[in-house]
């Protein structure tokens, strides 16, 4: 116990240079920082109070949709594309903690490895903890460290959401909704919660039997909506315009604040 | 939920070529239903990609799994990257087909257990959840 208090008090003495490291994109401090904010341990808010965000601020992309539409696919491509662009990349995938155990198997990044040991690129798996709202206990902590970290976008992905998981909306600039064909018949599901809030809709695994028809039907509610296959990176260029505009507008928004 | 113990986060995957991932998905669960919050790779994993990963998900622990024979040379591999990038507090486990006659080797190396088939799956579970410390 007291090597636990001594250890602690380290920390504390500690948070100063923490917070300095974090903004100078240290990984491994950027890491600690976002574990000690998922365990609530006090020096993680400390070291949060200290940390600023760059000028220059981040882009922030949500991700959700669907379990299994292709969340983690189309990240992946993501990365890839805003890599070739030049930007630096930050990654938050939430996964469900079961219930019952407070485990879990976080599997998002699965289909992001080969990005893994790319330093332009910081991959985090989250799990929800208990938290309701399709985002873990601390992912918005998590964000403000990325920001501070200077990753220019920072992508979100959601645990896999039916309708009442959009607590992703407060957090991201740009809330990008994915659906997969068959699904997007269901006009009156797809009516309700998630797509209503969603600035981009995507008919994501577009090489399927009823795209096209998903797409008619869903374009008679909502703009823009995209076709992709993450799979093979198609539709992402459009994707990224999509985005790159809806952006545009939120900073407009900003300045003018 | 009301009593927030905090899970202990492990790296779980499978390096080189090798795509027996039976027995590692059933640890993976097993360590989930025990609390576990598991960070799984999947398959094909390079032990660069494997130490990057425990770096990013700040794991304190990376268990792997090997059935190719390549554990001689993988396992080492994976513990001098963690040393160089400063990241040696991490443990390293795995399982899968080691012989016996290569186990004292990898121990002495710096490879904190290793599990062959047929290990019971509380064995397992015991040795992981014996790691949380405070962090
Ligand atoms: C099923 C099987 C397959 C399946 C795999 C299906 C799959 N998706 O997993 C198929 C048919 C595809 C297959 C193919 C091959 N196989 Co095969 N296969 C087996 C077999 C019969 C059983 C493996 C198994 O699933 N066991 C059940 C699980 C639950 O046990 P386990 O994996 O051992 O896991 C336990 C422990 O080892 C440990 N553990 C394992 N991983 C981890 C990880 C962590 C973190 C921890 C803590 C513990 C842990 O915990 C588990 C619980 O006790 C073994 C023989 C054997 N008796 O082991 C051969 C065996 C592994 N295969 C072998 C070979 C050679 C091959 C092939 C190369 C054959 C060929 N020439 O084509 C191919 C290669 C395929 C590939 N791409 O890698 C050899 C390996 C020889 C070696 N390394 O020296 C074995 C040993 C057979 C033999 N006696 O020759 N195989
Ligand atoms: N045919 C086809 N399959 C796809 C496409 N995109 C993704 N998939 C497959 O769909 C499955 C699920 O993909 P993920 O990216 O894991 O989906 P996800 O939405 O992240 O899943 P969860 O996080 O579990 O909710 C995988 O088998 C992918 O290969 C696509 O465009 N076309
Ligand atoms: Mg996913």
């Amino acid at each position: 116990m007291s090597e636990a208090a001594a250890d602690r008090a380290s920390k504390r003495e500690n948070v100063v240079t923490m917070a300095k490291q974090v903004m100078a994109g240290d990984v491994r401090t950027v890491a600690r920082v976002i574990t000690w904010l998922e365990n609530q341990v006090p020096v993680g808010s400390a070291v949060l109070k200290l940390l600023r965000s760059p000028v220059q601020r981040a882009m922030v992309i949500g991700i959700t949709g669907y379990p299994g539409s292709g969340k983690s696919t189309l990240i992946d491509q993501l990365i890839t594309a805003y890599r070739r662009l030049g930007n630096t990349v930050g990654v938050l995938a939430v996964d469900i903690s079961s219930p019952l155990t407070g485990g879990a198997v976080l599997g998002d990044r699965i289909r992001m490895q080969h990005h893994a040991d790319d330093p332009g690129v910081y991959i985090r798996s989250m799990g929800t903890r208990g938290q309701q709202g399709g985002l873990a206990r601390a992912t918005r902590d998590a964000l403000q460290v990325l920001e501070a970290a200077a990753y220019d976008v920072i992508l979100i992905e959601t645990i896999g959401v039916g309708q009442n998981e959009i607590d992703i909306v407060a957090v991201a600039h740009t809330v990008v909704a994915l659906t997969t064909p068959g699904l997007g018949d269901d006009i009156q599901a797809m009516k309700a919660g998630l797509v209503e809030v969603a600035d981009i809709l995507v008919v994501n695994q577009g090489d399927r039997d009823g795209a096209d028809s998903a797409l008619r039907h869903l374009r008679e509610w909502h703009t823009p909506v995209l076709r992709t296959v993450a799979v093979k990176g198609e539709g992402v260029p459009e994707l990224i315009a999509a985005i790159a505009e809806r952006q545009r507008v939120h900073d407009l928004v900003q300045v003018s604040r | 939920m009301a009593v927030a113990t905090t899970p202990i986060r492990v790296l779980i995957g499978k390096v080189g070529l090798d795509g027996h991932d039976r027995g590692v998905k059933l640890v993976a669960r097993a360590l989930r239903d025990a609390g576990v919050e598991i960070i799984y790779t999947g398959l094909h994993q390079t032990p660069e990609q494997i130490v990057a990963t425990a770096i990013q998900e700040d794991v304190q622990a990376i268990g792997l799994s090997i059935h190719s024979g390549a554990h001689n040379s993988l396992l080492p591999r994976v513990l001098e990257l963690l040393k160089e990038r400063g990241a040696e507090d991490v443990t390293l486990f795995g399982g899968g087909i080691i012989p016996d006659d290569d186990v004292p080797r990898l121990k002495a190396a710096g490879v904190q257990m290793l599990f062959q088939p047929a290990t019971p799956m509380q064995d397992i579970v015991t040795f992981v959840k014996g790691l949380q410390v405070e962090r």
